[in-house]
């Protein structure tokens, strides 16, 4: 009991320390997607599981390693604490044997990591030889295009997938560097700006085991606004993947140059409500469309039933699904009427320095006209 | 005697006090303290712009600061605590101790070493001059192309980032030759490479890193010169170049850079353990080739930083290999450490907490670098808050607490009085508590999924809660430096009664005076062992008397010399004018004063009179 006590007032305040360390550790531990829903401990797809089980192994070791050298330090510090009057101890210089241990067995806990990684290493990097759905990911300051070469959709910032289907990325940058970063789903990996010489586009793949919304954003510093540069990847079954895809194709840049079919007597065809666009001739759209085309937001977004509408690669993302986008500002408002209001009035104040520039400051029923335009094309 | 060359010297009357005599000084030990200053000052304003940003996170979606000014800070809070506190502190030690450790008289060109100081100062303040016009770097430390370039970083942003740091190379590099040149030819007799106290080797080692890491990134910092000013493309994809070649060009610079900023802390923890355990250092050799051992592999790791950019498995795999491996000298360092105190008589002074508390530190920061070796869990870790957490384990838990250990310990032999020993305590355990705070909840935010730069993060994440703790921790640290600077200021005022030898040392800057005169040793010591003063101990029976005052006459001491700040002077305003390419008015021709002022500045160093 006298030696515990001596113990712990010697060890006292190092130990209070490493304690109050290990408790944040466990605290942190125990903590789960609910409060974390960016968590990369809780994997959502293979890819993240791989990942993670490799994490698992390296951090139960560092556990282990942490707690006996930590655990010698603090007993040596207690046990060899110097007294008044203590004579000088043993003046020893080393022992051959003791550094070769202790060479050779960090070498070996190592060697145990080594083998997984190395494994993990070549099952992530393989590509996926005939993948479920491919998507092009294009990141841009500050926000993310996808497109569906096959499927024939491009939409913005958030990604729609099938649950259980391998889903293979390509990815670049229009700009500068970005890093595509959903950590229930895949890690990250970086993506670069093509050039005549330099074009590196980076692959990853994930197949997710469940439905959901996963967020995620971007994790490579790429200027003012890589804090908001988010993005949601959205899980769901393949009929409403399959539903989310038909909807999505018209007037999609990579369908018929953006030109959406007219309706005609022997098909059912779009547009429908049923498929999320409006009439033509609704009076919300030949307004909104004028004051598209004359409030200047043309010249940078594509959008459904403009004559840019087959444009792949204007400044900004292709606005003819907006409704349909759960936020606005890559991730970072609900998509509500009134952010929306708020976004036109003033994209600097709702996103400072985003690349978004009004040719002249909106009016208020310009405003309120282009949000019903907006919002009408689910 | 190895200082002849001094010798020939007449020894001049120099000013000994008032703004002159520091202008002008060549006295190593003057050139330590004002690196040790100057990088104090740095070091504030570096911890400045940290509880900026700390206020800025504490809550979610604050607008305490604007995007842009978050992205000037972290830029150049991490700039400032590299190149402009800890390499500088470092440097301090070397200034002031390297020449006491191995019982020469000043160092090899103590000319040269001035200059070094005055290009260290004049790039600190360059470059953090930029926050006066609010265009201070905002590209990050690491600057990775293109958004360095001039389609993307068109203000003088990274004008600043890139002049400032070519202007500190120089200094660096000049150091550095100077520090090889000195450990290699200046030691005293009978000290034998292999006996050479472990601060001279770890910083020996250091200068080997100097020379061979910062030619590369002055390369990197040129062609960047050259993409922003003279229109070339070696980075920028739309133009045929190639953003990562900057990448590895800046990693093979940054990783050894790391031990650039470790190394130097290895050897002070080195030399405090052993005295403050009475007992030598464990495995001496073993811990000279554990140290060179890291700093060769130093250089064979660079693109574990890279993971992310997609190198493919090969790559992924070699790097990840030698990365593990550099753990296992850096574990035969922890436990020569264990060894060390293992079975001593330990004396619980400020310096050895502080060494304490590195060894416990830098574990933890270890173990997480070998997690971050595994490239596909680094996929997760790579750019978010674990990385934060790791490296500031490594650099605050380790470098800081190393430097602030030899603080304590060798403020005595500087000053000649002793820091107190209770508010030291209290320093540390503020500092410990504080720093633990700070960077521990980062491992959690990291790995759940808080990505690093960012100025703000929205709520609903989880993240609210511990970056309030880290806010609250990181202003604990602010108040242990307050108390540091008090112990200062309280023992600036009292009596120098330090003696030369309090701690009972085992290394020759114990054999004389405190604070050291000018020349050092009145007479150049003999050294038959790594802990030459233990053995001068030994044999005077356990009791030294003080060493004898000596009054310096007939030792030739170099003259002073204001030529080094004059071609400093010079060669900072022929770089920077390279900023104004783009102005109006005749750019070159700034060019060519500073040209002018270099050159003169040179020429009458080269033809001052040796005395």
């Amino acid at each position: 009991m006298a030696l515990s006590i001596g113990l712990l007032r010697r060890v006292r305040p190092l130990a209070a320390g490493l304690l109050t360390l290990a408790l944040l550790v466990l605290v942190g531990c125990t903590t789960n997607e609910t409060t974390y829903p960016q968590t990369t401990l809780a994997p959502k797809s293979d890819f993240a599981t791989l990942v993670d089980d490799l994490f698992q192994t390296t951090f139960f070791w560092a556990v282990i390693v942490f707690v006996l050298v930590e655990g010698v330090l603090l007993f040596a510090i207690w046990k060899f604490r110097g007294r008044p009057g203590d004579p000088e101890p043993a003046q020893v210089h080393g022992n051959a044997m003791l550094e070769i241990v202790w060479t050779i067995i960090p070498a070996v806990i190592l060697a145990v990591i080594a083998v997984p990684t190395v494994q993990t290493i070549f099952r992530t990097s393989a590509t996926p030889e005939h993948p479920d759905v491919e998507i092009e990911v294009i990141g841009h300051q500050w926000w993310w295009e996808y497109r569906y070469p096959g499927l024939g959709v491009v939409t913005a910032n958030e990604m729609h997938v099938p649950v259980g289907k391998t889903i293979s990325l390509r990815m670049w940058s229009a700009d500068v560097l970005h890093s595509f970063w959903s950590p229930q789903l895949a890690a990250k990996r970086d993506v670069f700006p093509v050039g005549p010489r330099f074009q590196k586009i980076n692959p990853l793949w994930f197949r997710s085991d469940t439905t959901g919304d996963f967020s995620g954003q971007c994790a490579e510093f790429c200027g003012i606004q890589h804090a908001r540069m988010g993005l949601r990847v959205i899980v769901q079954t393949e009929e409403e993947f399959a539903a989310w895809v038909a909807q999505q194709r018209l007037g999609s840049p990579l369908v018929d140059g953006g030109r959406v079919p007219a309706p005609s007597a022997d098909t059912l065809a779009p547009p429908s409500p049923a498929l999320g666009l409006p009439a033509d001739d609704d009076p919300v759209v030949v307004a909104g469309r004028q004051t598209f085309v004359a409030g200047g937001c043309i010249a940078c977004h594509a959008m459904v039933g403009t004559p840019l509408a087959g444009q792949v690669s204007l400044m900004g993302p292709n606005l003819s699904h907006f409704g349909s986008r759960r936020t606005l500002g890559a991730n970072m408002y609900p998509n509500t009427g009134e952010n929306l209001a708020a976004w036109l009035r003033d994209p600097q104040r709702m996103k400072e320095g985003s690349l978004m520039v009004l040719p002249r400051p909106l009016t208020e029923d310009e405003i309120s006209t282009l949000v019903a335009y907006l919002r009408a094309h689910q | 005697m190895a200082t002849s060359a001094l010798d020939h010297a007449p020894h001049a009357p120099a000013e000994k006090t008032g703004l002159w005599s520091w202008l002008t000084t060549v006295d190593h030990k003057r050139i330590g303290i004002l690196y040790g200053a100057t990088a104090f000052i740095f070091f504030l304003l570096g911890g400045l712009e940290a509880l900026v940003i700390r206020l800025q996170l504490m809550k979610p979606d604050q607008q305490l600061v604007s995007p842009d000014f978050y992205n000037q800070l972290f830029t150049m809070h991490g700039t400032s605590m590299i190149f402009l506190a800890v390499m500088p502190l470092s440097a301090m030690f070397f200034n002031f101790f390297i020449p006491l450790q191995i019982g020469a008289r000043d160092v090899a060109f103590p000319r040269l070493n001035a200059f070094s100081y005055w290009v260290f100062l004049l790039g600190g303040l360059f470059i953090n001059s930029s926050f006066l016009i609010n265009a201070a770097p905002n590209a990050g430390w690491f600057g990775y192309a293109n958004l360095t370039s001039p389609q993307f970083s068109s203000g003088p942003n990274t004008d600043f980032w890139f002049l400032g740091l070519q202007i500190l190379g120089v200094a660096s590099i000049a150091a550095a030759v100077n520090f090889f040149v000195t450990i290699v030819n200046m030691r005293a007799p009978g000290m034998t490479l292999l006996r050479m106290p472990m601060f001279v080797w770890m910083s020996f080692i250091t200068q080997i890193l100097l020379l061979l890491a910062f030619p590369v990134i002055t390369v990197a910092l040129f062609y960047l010169m050259f993409d922003r000013h003279f229109g070339t493309h070696f980075f920028i994809p739309s133009g045929g170049g190639d953003p990562i070649l900057w990448q590895h060009l800046f990693w093979i610079f940054g990783h050894p850079e790391v031990y650039i900023l470790i190394l130097p802390a290895f050897g002070i923890i080195s030399e405090v353990l052993p005295v403050f355990s009475r007992k030598p250092l464990f495995g001496y050799t073993a811990m000279v080739f554990s140290g060179a051992f890291i700093a060769f592999l130093g250089f064979g790791v660079w693109s574990h930083h890279m993971f992310s950019t997609g190198m493919g498995p090969f790559a992924d795999a070699f790097f990840s290999l030698t990365t593990m491996l550099i753990a296992v000298p850096t574990g035969v360092k922890i436990f020569n450490w264990i060894g060390t105190i293992w079975g001593g008589s330990l004396q619980f002074k400020t310096a050895m907490y502080f060494a304490l508390g590195f060894i416990a530190m830098f574990i933890i920061g270890g173990l997480s670098g070998v997690m971050h070796s595994s490239p596909p869990a680094d996929l997760q870790q790579t750019d978010t808050y674990f990385v934060v957490a790791h490296f500031h384990y490594v650099l605050f838990g380790g470098s800081i607490f190393a430097l602030t250990a030899g603080a304590y310990y060798w403020w005595p032999k500087m000053f000649g009085r002793l820091l107190d020993e209770g508010l030291g305590k209290l320093h540390f355990w503020l500092m410990f508590l504080g720093f633990n705070l700070t960077f521990a909840p980062m491992h959690i935010l990291g790995l759940n999924g808080m990505p690093r730069r960012v100025y703000t993060y929205p709520e609903g994440l989880g993240f609210e809660f511990w970056n309030m703790v880290e806010t609250v921790g990181a202003f604990l640290i602010a108040i242990s430096m307050l108390v540091f600077m008090y112990n200062v200021w309280r023992t600036r005022r009292g009596p120098a009664t330090a003696g030369a030898d309090p701690w009972h040392g085992a290394t020759l800057e114990w054999a004389i005076p405190s604070p050291p005169p000018e020349f050092n040793f009145a007479e150049i010591p003999t050294v038959g062992s790594s802990t030459p003063q233990w053995d001068t101990r030994r044999a005077a029976g356990g009791q030294l008397p003080e060493p004898a005052p000596h009054s310096g006459e007939g030792i030739h001491m170099p003259n002073p010399s204001i030529k080094p700040l004059i071609t400093a002077v010079g060669m900072s305003i022929l770089m920077i004018s390279i900023m104004f390419t783009h102005a109006a008015w005749p750019w070159w021709a700034m060019t060519l004063a500073g040209l002018a002022v270099m050159l003169y500045g040179i020429f009458s160093w080269a033809f001052e009179p040796a005395g």
